[in-house]
């Protein structure tokens, strides 16, 4: 089951330029929210803060209280054991190219320890079937290399292989910014049947995209979150003038 | 604005040919020496190449006959010891520099192995004479196996370098992002990603350190009888060879000539050998 995300006062840097300027919010549990804003506002940095992955980065470094479930984000826990929980699905398909497509699908659990073939196939069987990939590589599953397959169906094993690991929240960072309109509505039907498991927060450009799949919508601009309500409201009634001229386009 | 893209004229197309032309000259004119000298070498020592020579020690001076065996099979035992010692180590500091070496101390590190790269084999030698042998109080397969190590080491650690950096940054974020800890993505992700690239800098130190005749010279020291305690003596093809082609005798100068063809042959083989084992590994797309 999903879990709700609790974020208070959120500032990150890379180096000494700040990025993030005092971020609230509040992301419901088996929901998915969307984020939007123009190019360089933050989003990007935003999710990879909720799963420790901004601090991979030389000199970044993040300020501020990030509650995940139970986990204390920035106090108490190691980025290791946040990570498992919490799954990531990056903007470009970034499938391990010299191992398997079953490979790449078990790679969570067996670099993590996890031994027990026979669950190991299932789980490899069931994550792949959730990603909406199974019947396209069944009989390739271990002959294939996972950097063999086309782009939609590579951004897809990475679904599967975030899912295997079975997260209680999955961040996805532009998921389709690299893929045709057929693999995109792929991904957008998953991320509804998904929601009923996970919580998702999904960084998207394309503004129709967050009004079909999310219930709640933030606005990013310059580092900071101008709005965040339902993705309704944030589409047909905004309350800041700068997400209005935003969503109909007037900039950005 | 009309642009005009002008036609491709007979100059462009015999400037074309001839750039081909000149490309496939260059790499005749570099693979020729390679090809000269393994001819030169079956010329000259196929002919002295037998059973004896492939299963008998050297016999005595003045006497016909007799072989390498034991020299094959010390030069055998001396790269197994020299990359024991060497890949790891080269492979293990390749992955500092890669991953952790981004900084000063990586820089140091990284100008030291480069000097230790050019420094001479012969005195390599002289470093091992002086941590192994004269502490063992006589000379060993060992310190030759340690002499050349550190031959290899430099090479192993900044092809590794090199082969790691060409790993695209999302490969290690996709493992961060499964929670995978960063050993493990490094050795488990990392690395592996790199292989075939780690493998190709591990057989180049591999096969430049086999024919060494000079780090062995006062630390294998050679011999003329079967050895195979490390910690004594022993005999190495290059080292016969060296001995044999100085020496008088014409029986002598043509087994040498026969030892470097069978040593030519064996790196050739280890290398190849190598290579299609790593390559049966590889999945279909990889």
């Amino acid at each position: 089951m999903g879990v709700g995300i609790t974020v208070e006062h959120l500032n990150a840097f890379y180096g000494k330029t700040q990025a993030l300027f005092d971020i609230n919010i509040t992301v419901q549990a088996n929901h998915a929210t969307a984020l939007i804003g123009p190019s360089g506002c933050g989003k990007s940095t935003f999710i990879r803060c909720l799963n420790r992955m901004h601090e991979t980065i030389p000199e970044a470094r993040v300020e501020g209280k990030v509650r995940i479930g139970e986990f204390n984000v920035y106090n108490g826990t190691s980025a290791t054991q946040l990570r498992r929980r919490v799954g990531m699905v990056f903007q470009k398909a970034n499938p391990f190219p010299t191992m398997s497509i079953y490979d790449n699908v078990a790679a969570g659990l067996k670099l993590n320890g996890f031994r027990n073939r026979k669950q190991l196939d299932e789980i490899v069987q069931k994550s792949l079937h959730s990603s909406a990939l199974w019947d396209e590589v069944k009989d390739s599953l271990h002959k294939k290399s996972g950097a063999s397959l086309s782009g939609g169906q590579q951004q897809r094993l990475c679904i599967a292989r975030a899912l295997a690991v079975q997260p209680e929240v999955l961040l996805m960072d532009e998921p389709c910014s690299a893929l045709d309109p057929i693999s995109t509505g792929k991904i957008e039907e998953l991320i509804f049947q998904l929601k009923e498991q996970y919580t998702i927060v999904i960084v998207t450009h394309n503004m129709q995209q967050a009004a079909r799949v999310a219930e709640f919508t933030g606005f990013f601009l310059l580092g900071k979150m101008i709005e965040f309500d339902k993705t309704e409201k944030v589409f047909t009634n905004p309350s800041d003038k700068r997400t209005e001229d935003y969503v109909t386009g007037r900039f950005g | 604005m009309q642009i005009v893209i002008p036609p491709i004229t007979w100059r462009r197309r015999a400037m074309d040919r001839l750039m081909t032309a000149v490309s496939v000259l260059t790499v005749l004119i570099v693979l020729a020496p390679l090809f000269a000298i393994f001819a030169y070498l079956v010329y000259k020592g196929v002919g002295s190449i037998n059973l004896a020579f492939l299963t008998q020690t050297p016999k005595p001076v003045g006497e016909p006959g007799g072989g390498m065996a034991n020299a094959i099979a010390g030069t055998g035992v001396i790269l197994a010891i020299a990359s024991l010692l060497g890949v790891p180590l080269g492979i293990g500091a390749g992955i500092f520099l890669s991953e952790y070496g981004r900084n000063r101390y990586g820089d140091t590190v990284r100008f030291v192995s480069d000097v230790l790269n050019g420094v001479p084999s012969i005195v390599i030698g002289i470093v091992a004479y002086g941590l192994v042998v004269m502490r063992q109080k006589h000379f060993s397969a060992l310190a030759g196996g340690v002499a050349l190590a550190i031959m290899m080491i430099p090479t192993i650690a900044r092809t590794t370098e090199q082969m790691l950096l060409l790993v695209p940054q999302s490969i290690r974020e996709a493992a961060f992002g499964l929670g995978v800890s960063r050993w493990r993505t490094t050795l488990s992700i990392t690395l592996r990603t790199a292989t075939s690239g780690v493998i190709t800098g591990v057989m180049l130190a591999f096969a430049r350190v086999a024919g060494e005749t000079a780090p062995l010279l006062f630390t294998a020291f050679g011999n003329q009888f079967w050895n195979w305690r490390l910690d004594q003596p022993t005999a190495a093809l290059s080292l016969q060879i060296y001995t044999y082609a100085l020496s008088p005798f014409d029986d002598w100068h043509r087994q040498a000539w026969a030892g470097s063809l069978v040593l030519i042959v064996l790196i050739v083989s280890a290398v190849a050998a190598v290579r299609i084992v790593v390559r049966r590994g590889k999945l279909a797309g990889a």
